[in-house]
């Protein structure tokens, strides 16, 4: 006797994919389809107070096709990449990867609640795209002017120590091959793009 | 004999980590450590690009992965000092084979550039590994002149050399004991520090203050309970964290905390006699010069930078200043 094949249409709801989705645009082998849902990643986690939902809560919500509310959530926001939980989970889900992979497509589909964590990234981003090196000083004074205008004044004994203790640069340094980066980033982002 | 290796600074080590740097500096021929800067490299992208792009952000690693690969000449292995630094090259490599999708697209965009990297050519290593595993601890106790008897610390090493840990080169992934061990060697007193790989709040000190405020007050409430008289770490972010936000988090949480936060190269540069100033003391912004008075090693004010005061006295106008006139400032 054989197993009946079971087949029908296709799902008519593309956020039944969103799982397969998140694993596909993961930078290993997610594994994120192996959670057992047991917790151990939430009750590892230094952040989770924060979070509006767990890293278990949040991938029983990517199972269950919940993509804007995934998408919004402020969790992997909150994630602080101290792989505790990637260590513990005894399913070998590389947790803190995916968060990255919900970060940027959260970033893509202009899903978040607040924008000061996708803003620094990029921030950083665009300092590192320009000068191949990162840029603290440009850096902290773009994203503080923007965001925490009120928390410069508390900031300034601080920022005045790194800058009189030369631990800051005024002024950016630029690799040489930028040309050649700037070249391999707009490939990459081509074929990031499936082209 | 010199153990060579190709060596990637990355870009807190010309900035905010110039203390690591400069002790690095000092204490690497004692060491027998060779250490050949990778030519042109560029910035690993933190924990930024990767949550934007994924492609982009591992073209971004892997264009350092290539240019060590073209300049390694014998050489197998990178050594990086930057615990982040040292993951990203690490993901890179690995992530590059355990998905080869991965892998051929990364490399479609290096060869835009006229680059390529064969996942697997080289060997990714932290600089404490290097340390503790090639040269190993006997080497190092032979150069110690100055032991730091009475010198009481708290081991940091943060999150991101023991975890994921894809080589398993450390004895823990929570709980290593390898920065213990070496400091021990150096003849300090080690306290047994339950959060040695706890979160220092990352880039959390930018985007979410008191997240952060409640990580770095947890480290350093715990280090001064076990009355320690410094953190010493080998992670530019946890240094920068743990010493330059210690300020805010005590205005933050009315506390008061002083905890010294240095690098581990540069309490093996004190014990093997070399003068504090190369060592990048000084540049803390929680002074550590009380503590190490304790043990009878003087460290030098650092100069202020020189500025030029419009107004050379508190009070009254500008006045021309004679020479034996000028005040303190």
């Amino acid at each position: 006797m054989t197993t009946p094949e079971i087949t029908g249409p296709e799902d008519q709801n593309p956020n039944l994919r969103l799982l397969e989705e998140v694993a596909a645009a993961t930078a290993g082998v997610s594994r994120l389809e192996m959670c057992i849902q047991c917790g151990t990643c939430g009750g590892s986690c230094p952040s989770s107070a924060d979070m509006d939902h767990t890293p278990r809560m949040l991938f029983a919500m990517i199972r269950a096709g919940m993509r804007e509310a995934v998408l919004r959530s402020n969790t992997p926001w909150m994630c602080v990449s101290c792989y505790h939980c990637v260590v513990r989970c005894p399913q070998d889900v590389h947790i803190a990867d995916v968060m990255y992979t919900l970060k940027s497509m959260a970033i893509q589909e202009k899903l978040y609640k607040d924008s000061t964590a996708p803003d620094f990234s990029q921030t950083f981003v665009d300092m590192v795209e320009n000068y191949g090196r990162s840029y603290e000083f440009g850096l902290a004074t773009r994203h503080y002017l923007k965001h925490y205008p009120l928390r410069l004044p508390s900031m300034a004994p601080m920022g005045f120590g790194m800058l009189s203790k030369r631990r800051m640069d005024i002024t950016p340094k630029r690799i040489e091959g930028i040309d050649q980066l700037k070249t391999i980033l707009d490939r990459a982002k081509q074929l990031e793009n499936g082209q | 004999m010199s153990q060579k290796y190709l060596y990637y600074p990355g870009c807190s080590m010309e900035s905010s980590a110039k203390a690591y740097n400069d002790s690095l500096m000092a204490i690497k021929d004692s060491l027998g450590l060779a250490l050949e800067e990778i030519h042109d490299w560029n910035c690993c992208g933190a924990t930024e690009y990767v949550g934007i792009s994924t492609t982009p952000a591992y073209a971004l690693i892997s264009r350092n992965l290539a240019l060590a690969y073209n300049q390694s000449n014998g050489m197998d292995t990178v050594v990086a000092p930057c615990s982040a630094c040292y993951l990203n090259l690490a993901k890179a490599d690995h992530y590059m084979h355990e998905r080869p999708a991965l892998g051929v697209r990364v490399n479609k965009a290096l060869a835009a550039g006229g680059l390529n990297y064969d996942p697997g050519s080289l060997k990714i290593r932290h600089l404490l590994d290097v340390i503790i595993n090639d040269i190993g601890l006997e080497a190092v106790q032979a150069k110690v002149t100055r032991p730091l008897h009475g010198l009481r610390v708290a081991p940091y090493l943060g999150c991101m050399v023991p975890r994921p840990d894809y080589e398993k080169r450390w004895s823990d992934h929570e709980y290593p004991d390898e920065l213990d061990r070496l400091l021990k060697i150096l003849g300090a007193e080690v306290i047994d520090f339950p959060l040695k790989t706890h979160c220092c709040g990352g880039h959390m000190t930018q985007i979410s203050p008191s997240t952060a405020f409640e990580l770095i007050r947890r480290l350093i409430d715990s280090a001064d309970q076990y009355k320690a008289d410094m953190m010493v770490t080998l992670c530019p972010m946890c240094q920068m964290n743990l010493d330059a936000y210690q300020g805010e988090t005590n205005h933050h949480f009315h506390t008061n905390y002083h905890m010294p936060i240095m690098f581990f190269t540069q309490l093996i540069g004190l014990a093997f006699g070399k003068d504090p100033k190369d060592l990048g003391f000084g540049k803390e912004l929680v002074d550590a010069r009380q503590a190490l008075s304790r043990i009878g090693v003087e460290v030098p004010e650092e100069a202020p930078p020189a500025r030029k005061p419009k107004r050379t006295k508190k009070q009254g106008l500008p006045m021309p200043v004679m020479p034996g006139e000028e005040e303190e400032s």
